[in-house]
């Protein structure tokens, strides 16, 4: 098999799921598009693993371990989500500019004097 | 006259029937996962990731990597997109079309993509556009040989994972759990 049509396919997926990152609204379908983001690298790492036909499987190991990670990451992200949704009401990422800086207010002395005790 | 040794890099033009079903599993991937980021329900676009994650599985087993295809398949197909689907319905999201499924950077987003794309594409075949994957010989991926080179070369690895999963396991469930009332995180 060519290997260029793995490796082809895995960054159109890549691609697909920046586009659903950057895209979506909702929190758990960004987190979706991030799956499609990792299970095209573990495309790459099996098609590369394949070709090399490496005496440690180093390919084959790093994919076990990213679906290991990736499970591990959707689940603290969906509790995270879970739990901000509980708190605001809302699981739309760009609703949530709590930390977003605003050009129109200035900011208090109050403010600045928290923001120094809390680096210090 | 000796017969001419097969060569090396056979054309685009003449596929082998492994790359014809690759190429076609991979038609129908991209195409799910296409409609997964495009979608307006949000339900549909969970299913249709289970169809994307599919048929990553089936190109696994195309690449004889035949164990992490059913790894694949127990835990995106199995448990990640049912995680997926309970997160929608606890965080109440609408049945049918929502229209504002995608925020206002969305043409930005086409672009970078499109971009990246380009880029990528441009890039892998160019550089990989020559080389061969040979899959005779003994599948490289089977059972015996991933839980071979796991247990005998990645076993560091592979116990430092299990930590990680529990501890993540162990967030989990303290971000998730329901305060009483008066104490506030």
């Amino acid at each position: 098999m060519h290997l260029a049509y793995p490796a082809v396919l895995a960054a159109l997926l890549f691609c697909v799921g920046l586009y659903g990152v950057l895209a979506r609204r909702n929190a758990i379908l960004v987190l979706m598009s991030v799956e499609l983001m990792l299970n095209a690298v573990n495309l790459n790492l099996v098609a590369f693993d394949v070709w090399l036909r490496d005496a440690l499987h180093a390919g084959q190991a790093l994919t076990l371990f990213t679906i290991a990670i990736a499970a591990a990451e959707i689940g603290i992200g969906l509790a995270i989500v879970l739990m901000v949704y509980r708190n605001r009401g809302t699981a739309d990422v760009d609703r949530l500019r709590d930390t977003a800086e605003s050009p129109e207010t200035p900011e208090s002395p109050e403010s600045t004097a928290e923001k120094a005790e809390a680096a210090a | 006259m000796i017969l001419a040794a097969p060569p090396a890099h056979p054309g685009f033009l003449s596929p082998t029937g492994v790359e014809v079903a690759f190429l076609l599993v991979g038609l129908v991937t991209l195409g799910a996962a296409v409609v997964s980021v495009t979608t307006k329900q949000l339900v549909h676009a969970a299913l249709w990731l289970v169809v994307a994650l599919g048929g990553l599985a089936v190109e696994y087993l195309l690449l004889t990597a035949e164990f992490i295809a059913w790894v694949q398949v127990l835990i995106y197909v199995g448990s990640v997109v049912v995680l997926l689907l309970f997160g929608l319905m606890l965080t109440r999201a609408p049945i049918g079309r929502s229209p504002d499924a995608d925020s206002g950077n969305r043409p930005v987003a086409l672009a970078v993509a499109a971009a990246a794309a380009a880029a990528l594409v441009w890039v892998v075949w160019d550089a990989f556009r020559k080389s061969w994957i040979d899959l005779e010989g003994p599948a490289q991926g089977s059972t015996g040989v991933t839980g071979e080179i796991l247990f005998r070369h990645w076993v560091l690895p592979f116990e430092a994972l299990s930590v990680l999963l529990l501890a993540a396991l162990v967030g989990a469930i303290v971000l998730s759990r329901k305060k009483p009332e008066g104490e506030r995180d």
